[in-house]
C-alpha cells in the first residue's frame, strides 16, 4: 500500500505526438482513483506508464517514496487487470492466480493458502482446476482480479476491467470491485471511459482530455463544480444542456428568456456588458412551473413547445428546441469527444429537462417550465473555462 | 435438405479423388516392396499387377542383412535420423528467437532480415551445390554430418522463421505484459507464457523443417561420399540388386516404405498439438 505520484509525467512518441502532457496527479494511500475521459485522451497510456509498460518521456513517477521511472514492471510491485483479462490460457485458474507468487519464489504451502483465500473472496472455489477457455466472461474477469489480489501489491491498476461484460454483469461487478477495494484498502488506479462507472466507483475522479488532466476531485465536486465546459459536459447523464447567452451585469439573456445570475456564478464576467458566453444548465435544474413551490423566485419561468416526453416512471425527460446555435470550437470538440455530434452548433438546439413524474407536460404542446438560475453555469466560449470559478 | 446432401456428396467425391491421387503411388510402392524380383513386372490387369502374388519379406530382410557394417541401409538410416533431428532442433531454437524479435520488437533492419530470409528461401539450391562442394572439401566438412546440417539450416531457417512469426503475431501482447507485471523477466515471460502458447506453431515449423531435411536428395547426393554421412535418399541411389542383372527395385521400394514411416508418425503425433487450439480463452472471445 502506498501513494502514487505523477510529477509532470509526459509521454511523447517518436513522431512527436504527446499522448500525455505534463500530468500531475497524486493518488493517496488506499485511495480509489478513477481516470476517465473519451477514448484517445491518454488515460490508458498514463496507466501503462504507472505499470511500467510504457516508457516515461518526461517527468517523474513515484510509487511509495521511490522514483520508479527506470524500474521494470516486475520491480514496481503493482498488479494490473487488463481490459481483455489477459489470462494465461494454458494454465488452470489456480495456476493463473499462483503465477505471480511462483515467480516471486513464495513457498508452496503459502501459495496454496493465498490462492484459496483469493478464490473464496471472489467465489471461484469450484473453478480452480478449470481452464480460462471454459469460464464465462464474469468468471474470467474474477480470475483476472484474483491474480491481482493474491500478491498483496502496493497498488492495483485496472484498465477498463468491466468493459467486456454485458450491462447487467457490469453493474454487479462494479459493486464487487468497489467492495474488494474497500476491504483490502489497496491504492487503486482505475481507467474507464464510462462516466457512470467513474462517478459510482471512485473516491476521486481525474478527468482527462487530449492528454491533459482537466480536473481532479470527488464525484460530487466534479458534478457540482466543474472547472470547464469539457468536464461539465462529460460528467452527468443526461449531459448538461448548453446554449448561447449574453451577459449583462447580473443578467444573462438566454434563448429561453432572461435570468438573474447570482454574482458567484458569473464572477468578473459581468463587468463588460454584452459579453457572449455559453450557459450550461443541468437537466434537473428545470422543473414544471406548475410544480415549483416557493423556490419559484430563485428562477425564471418560460414557455416551450415540448417535442418529446420520455417517462422513466420516477421522473420525466422532456425535450424541446431553442433557437440560436453556439459557435464554439470547445463545444464542437466536446460533442465530437462524447460522440454527440448532432448537438454541435446547429441553429436549432435540443434541450433536455428532467421533470417530476407528476408533471402534465405532453408531447407537441406548449408547457410552462421553470429554470433554477442559481444552478446556472457560465463558460467562456473561446477557452471553455468556467466563469466565476475561484 | 436436398442442397445440403448434394453438397455433402460432392465434397465426399472430391475428397475421395484427392485421396486416391495422393495415396495410390504410396500404396504401389508398398506393394512393390512385398514382391519378389521375378514378379515385379508381372500381371495383366491393373489389379493383378498391383497385388503381390508371391508375398515376401525378402526385400526388407535384405536391407538389414549383415548388420551395421554390411547393410546398405542401416548406416544411412542413422545418418538421416541424426541429421534431420539436429537440423530441426537448431533451426527451431534459432528461428523462435528470431521470429519473436521480429513479431514483438521494433528495430532497424527488421524488413531487411525478413526480405533476406525470403530471398534465401527463393534461392535455387542447385546453384549453391558446386561452390559448397569445393568449400566443404577445403574446410574438411565434405562427407560429414555438419556438412549437411549447415546447408539444411540455411534453407530451413527462413521457412521456420516465417511460420513462427505468423504464430507469434497471433499471441496477444497483453499476455506477455501481464506476465511482466506479475513479476516475470522478459525471458521468463517468453519461456513460461509465449513458448507454451506458441507450441502448436513451433511443432508445425518443426515438422516442416524435419520433412525438408529428411527428404533432401540434392545436397545429400552431392556432399557425401560414404556411409559416414550419406542419408537414405542418397543411399537409395547406390542400392544394387542380388546379381548384376537384377534391378534393386524391391529393395528401393522397401527402403522408401520405411523412410515414410517416421514422417507419418511425426505428423500424426503433432497434428493433435496443432489442432489443440491452445490459445482459446486467453482473452475475451
Amino acid at each position: 500500500m502506498s501513494q502514487i505520484v505523477l510529477d509532470k509525467v509526459t509521454k511523447r512518441y517518436a513522431d512527436g505526438f504527446e499522448a500525455v502532457k505534463e500530468m500531475d496527479l497524486e493518488v493517496n494511500d488506499g485511495e480509489f482513483m478513477i481516470l476517465v475521459g473519451p477514448s484517445g485522451c491518454g488515460k490508458s497510456t498514463a496507466l501503462r506508464m504507472i505499470a511500467g509498460l510504457e516508457d516515461i518521456s518526461g517527468g517523474e513517477l513515484r510509487i511509495g517514496d521511490q522514483v520508479v521511472n527506470q524500474l521494470a514492471p516486475k520491480d514496481r510491485d503493482i498488479a494490473m487487470v487488463f481490459q481483455n483479462y489477459a489470462l494465461y490460457p494454458h494454465m488452470t485458474v489456480r495456476e493463473n492466480m499462483a503465477f505471480p507468487l511462483k515467480l516471486a519464489g513464495v513457498e508452496r504451502s503459502e501459495i496454496d493458502r493465498k490462492v484459496n483465500d483469493a478464490a473464496s473472496i471472489l467465489d471461484l472455489d469450484q473453478h480452480l482446476d478449470r481452464r480460462p477457455a471454459n469460464l464465462s466472461g464474469g468468471q474470467r474477469q474474477r480470475v483476472a482480479m484474483g491474480r491481482a489480489i493474491v500478491r498483496d501489491p502496493k497498488a492495483f491498476l485496472m484498465d477498463e476491467p468491466l468493459s467486456n461484460l454485458d450491462a447487467k454483469l457490469r453493474v454487479q461487478m462494479r459493486t464487487e470491485v468497489a467492495r474488494i477495494q474497500n476491504d483490502l484498502g489497496t491504492t487503486t488506479v482505475y481507467v474507464t471511459h464510462d462516466q457512470t462507472e467513474a462517478m459510482t466507483l471512485g473516491d476521486r475522479v481525474a478527468v482527462m482530455r487530449a492528454g491533459v488532466l482537466q480536473q481532479v476531485g470527488s464525484p460530487a465536486e466534479l458534478y457540482s463544480d466543474p472547472v470547464n465546459l469539457f468536464v461539465a459536459g462529460f460528467i452527468g447523464s443526461p449531459a448538461m444542456n448548453f446554449m448561447p447567452a449574453q451577459l449583462d451585469g447580473d443578467r444573462a439573456k438566454l434563448p429561453i428568456g432572461e435570468v438573474q445570475v447570482p454574482p458567484e456564478r458569473h464572477g468578473a464576467g459581468g463587468s463588460d456588458a454584452g459579453r457572449q458566453v455559453i450557459a450550461g444548465i443541468r437537466p434537473e435544474s428545470f422543473e414544471d412551473a406548475a410544480l415549483v413551490g416557493e423556490a419559484r423566485s430563485r428562477g425564471t419561468t418560460f414557455r416551450a413547445r415540448i417535442d418529446l416526453v420520455e417517462s422513466m416512471g420516477s421522473e420525466l425527460y422532456a425535450y424541446f428546441n431553442t433557437e440560436g446555435g453556439i459557435e464554439s470550437d470547445e463545444l464542437a470538440e466536446l460533442a465530437a469527444d462524447t460522440g454527440m455530434e448532432e448537438t454541435a452548433s446547429s441553429s436549432e438546439h435540443t434541450v433536455v429537462a428532467r421533470l417530476d413524474a407528476a408533471s402534465r407536460v405532453t408531447r407537441g404542446e406548449e408547457a410552462e417550465l421553470w429554470v433554477d438560475s442559481s444552478k446556472l453555469y457560465l463558460f467562456d466560449p473561446s477557452s471553455g473555462r468556467r466563469l466565476a470559478h475561484a | 435438405m436436398g442442397r445440403g446432401t448434394r453438397e455433402y456428396g460432392l465434397w465426399s467425391i472430391g475428397i475421395i479423388l484427392i485421396l486416391i491421387f495422393a495415396l495410390v503411388p504410396v500404396l504401389w510402392i508398398v506393394s512393390l516392396s512385398f514382391k519378389t524380383p521375378a514378379t515385379i513386372a508381372s500381371g495383366d490387369t491393373v489389379w493383378s499387377s498391383f497385388w503381390p502374388d508371391n508375398f515376401t519379406w525378402k526385400n526388407y530382410e535384405s536391407l538389414f542383412e549383415g548388420g551395421i557394417d554390411e547393410s546398405p541401409f542401416i548406416a544411412p538410416l542413422i545418418n538421416s535420423i541424426g541429421i534431420a533431428l539436429i537440423t530441426t532442433l537448431i533451426s527451431i531454437v534459432l528461428a523462435s528467437f528470431c521470429a519473436y524479435a521480429i513479431a514483438r520488437l521494433q528495430f532497424p533492419g527488421k524488413a531487411l532480415i525478413l526480405a533476406g530470409a525470403l530471398a534465401i528461401a527463393m534461392f535455387p539450391p542447385i546453384s549453391t551445390v558446386g561452390p559448397l562442394f569445393d568449400m566443404w572439401r577445403t574446410l574438411g566438412l565434405y562427407d560429414t554430418w555438419p556438412g549437411l546440417i549447415i546447408p539444411y539450416l540455411t534453407f530451413s531457417l527462413p521457412l521456420a522463421i516465417y511460420t513462427l512469426v505468423a504464430f507469434f503475431r497471433e499471441i496477444p501482447w497483453d499476455l506477455e505484459q501481464a506476465a511482466q507485471v506479475d513479476g516475470a523477466t522478459p525471458f521468463q515471460a517468453f519461456r513460461k507464457v509465449i513458448i507454451p502458447l506458441a507450441a502448436p506453431g513451433v511443432f508445425t515449423a518443426a515438422i516442416l523443417v524435419f520433412i525438408f531435411a529428411w527428404n533432401d536428395f540434392l545436397f545429400a547426393i552431392s556432399l557425401t561420399s560414404s556411409d559416414a554421412s550419406r542419408t537414405v535418399p542418397a543411399a537409395l541411389a547406390f542400392f544394387t540388386g542380388e546379381s548384376q542383372f537384377t534391378e534393386p527395385t524391391g529393395s528401393i521400394a522397401a527402403a522408401a516404405s520405411i523412410v515414410t514411416v517416421p514422417i507419418i508418425i511425426f505428423v500424426l503425433i503433432f497434428q493433435r498439438r496443432i489442432v489443440a487450439g491452445l490459445t482459446a480463452g486467453a482473452v475475451k472471445g
